[in-house]
């Protein structure tokens, strides 16, 4: 018998998500609220209500170059996770069908690599990438962001592989596919929603990250990240212009996924509902 | 051709052994039926002819030529599974044509032997239909196509109808004989169900815990099974075992005999016994009796015969049926 739920039960579920929804939501409007009042404004107070200047963007477009980093935050996070999958659906597929007595292990180990602070490994980090001459350079940045984010594409798209039934990829064995073609042709389409999700939360996670963003980068190949941090100058904070700046760093990845949300959800509750 | 053939063919897991050394002969045009108990190693046996498993040691020739250790593809079988492990991407076209396209066949030929298999097995309508709109016996339908148009040398069925109700099973059952007939293609086929077993095979090969307990046609096996676990196992309702005193009278450890062979009647006979429980069938009654000094027995009465529970019955065995099995359950 279906739960009956009262229709005042209903509504104070309803008022409860508003609320814990604009919680969530806040800091990102105070932001945009923010990018759209002046400098003294910025700092007057908490203020819901802008004199609706965009000179900021226009500052922050004239002082420094929005489309440059914009295009390092696009070829960076694209690559990154397109070698990442590259890697991953492979090592996922071994994981899921020709596991070993290690497999767990090694899954567990690879976790475990994001359960280290990564300013513990910043000094030997930032010393390769000197003495290799990837400092700032877009080809660096890449490959320390596929391998900071490869344990979670790895592990994603494990779970999604366990869901696929065995039988089938033997069937294509037995129909004559080769390894390549069972990957090709059987198990990456069948798992097209699992590794779309997968690509979608890597991108975000890459177009996000920081902390090696801005420390193995200058004026190169600095990401939108970096871009935000490069307005606070020794000058002093400036708020407005700051916010602008971040509006314009975030905005392209919350259209991608406004548009690609059911996607994405779909992909995260793949196999949790049959 | 499709003669398969396996000496000393030997599967363990770890220190497991799932199969202990197999020696088989299935000859080229052979509907032979793997049968046996949950866990007796059929399945691992047919894998290990298919190639998804590998042997620990032995050999398995197809056709005279060692494929032991060679891939799946390479090997000239098709398989049938349990879960028809169609393509849920593909439409059904697609999935009869996978194989081919992986063997780089011309897309004219593929055409024409899509249409054919989709003809032998009804699927015309349905080939632009993907596997999760059809019902269970079009999707094993789909699987069977899938392995015809391979042309291969020998089938093997993993289960096919486990998943089907019991009157598609009965269905797919005479569609699956009914293809052997007009391809005469070697086939294997592993079930547990002993009907299908009975109503199919040309040789039945009876495994237990990974050994080849007997291998025969239908009617050798039940007509004259070699050991205790053969005569239960063949044969539905079971075999009856009678030990003791009425045994030894037959000079045997054990005696069986089947519910069809015994003769039923309520004024006179050798075995007196109460009706427990009477399964009524229509055309039979099987009778659950407990008799007097042998102990549960089942019989099958035409089903005319009516008693019920607490009657008393007479039982009689035909003598000429009886079978006669010595202390370590082997036939004598």
């Amino acid at each position: 018998m279906a739960r009956a739920v009262s229709t005042r039960r209903k509504w104070i579920a309803t008022a409860a998500a508003w609320v814990v929804a604009l919680v969530i939501f806040f800091p990102i409007f105070y932001m945009v609220v923010t990018s759209l009042k002046t400098e003294p404004e910025a700092i007057a107070g908490i203020s819901l209500i802008p004199s609706g200047t965009f000179e900021n963007y226009v500052e922050v477009q004239t002082q420094r170059d929005y489309f440059k980093p914009f295009l390092n935050s696009v070829i960076i996070s694209l690559g990154s996770t397109l070698i990442a999958l590259l890697i991953a659906i492979p090592a996922a597929w071994s994981m899921a069908f020709s596991p070993t007595r290690r497999t767990k292990d090694i899954l567990m180990w690879m976790l475990s690599t994001k359960m280290m602070p990564a300013v513990g490994v910043l000094v030997p980090m930032f010393l390769i990438f000197r003495d290799t001459g990837l400092l700032d350079t877009r080809i660096g940045l890449t490959v320390v962001l596929t391998l900071i984010n490869l344990p979670i594409v790895v592990w994603m798209l494990y779970t999604y592989f366990r869901e696929i039934p065995g039988e089938i990829l033997e069937a294509a064995r037995m129909d004559g596919a080769t390894l390549m073609g069972e990957i090709v042709y059987v198990l990456t389409p069948m798992a097209v929603p699992g590794i779309a999700s997968t690509m979608l939360l890597n991108i975000i996670l890459a177009w996000n990250e920081a902390f090696w963003s801005i420390r193995l980068s200058a004026a190169n190949a600095a990401p939108l990240t970096a871009f935000i941090a490069s307005f606070s100058s020794p000058q002093g904070l400036f708020w407005a212009k700051l916010s602008a700046a971040s509006t314009l760093a975030i905005a392209p990845i919350l259209i991608m996924g406004w548009f690609s949300q059911r996607q994405l959800v779909r992909g995260l509750t793949f196999g949790a509902v049959k | 051709m499709g003669n398969i053939t396996l000496k000393n063919v030997h599967k363990a897991f770890g220190a497991t052994v799932i199969i202990p050394d197999i020696d088989l002969e299935i000859s080229d045009g052979e509907f032979v039926v793997f049968v046996g108990p949950s866990g007796c190693g059929k399945s691992t046996l047919l894998r290990l002819i298919a190639g998804l498993e590998d042997t620990t040691s032995g050999t398995i020739l197809i056709d005279g030529a060692d494929m032991t250790g060679e891939a799946p593809a390479k090997r000239g079988l098709a398989m049938v599974f349990q879960s028809y492990a169609l393509y849920p991407h593909m439409s059904v076209y697609n999935n009869i044509a996978f194989p081919l396209k992986m063997a780089k066949a011309d897309k004219g030929t593929i055409d024409a032997k899509v249409r054919a298999a989709a003809q032998t097995l009804n699927l015309t309508a349905y080939l632009e239909r993907r596997p999760g709109q059809l019902s269970g016996g079009q999707r094993q339908r789909v699987a069977i196509g899938r392995a015809i148009v391979r042309q291969p040398s020998a089938f093997l069925f993993d289960e096919p109808l486990s998943n089907l109700d019991a009157a598609l099973r009965g269905t797919m059952r005479l569609e699956i004989s009914e293809l052997h007939q007009q391809l005469k293609t070697t086939m294997i086929y592993v079930t547990h169900d002993q009907v299908e077993a009975m109503t199919m095979a040309d040789k039945i090969v009876v495994l237990n815990a990974g050994n080849i307990e007997q291998v025969g046609s239908p009617l050798d096996l039940y007509r004259s099974p070699r050991n205790l676990f053969v005569a239960g196992f063949i044969g539905s309702p079971r075999m009856n075992f009678v030990t003791g005193e009425e045994a030894a009278r037959h000079d045997a450890a054990t005696i069986g005999v089947r519910p069809e062979h015994i003769r039923l009647s309520t004024t006179d006979g050798a075995w007196k016994g109460v009706v427990g429980v009477a399964e009524h069938l229509g055309s039979d009654t099987f009778l659950h009796i407990q008799v007097e000094g042998v102990g549960q027995v089942t019989a099958r009465a035409d089903g005319e015969f009516t008693v019920h529970h607490g009657d008393a019955v007479w039982l009689t065995p035909e003598p000429s049926k009886i079978h006669r099995f010595d202390a370590d359950g082997n036939a004598i």
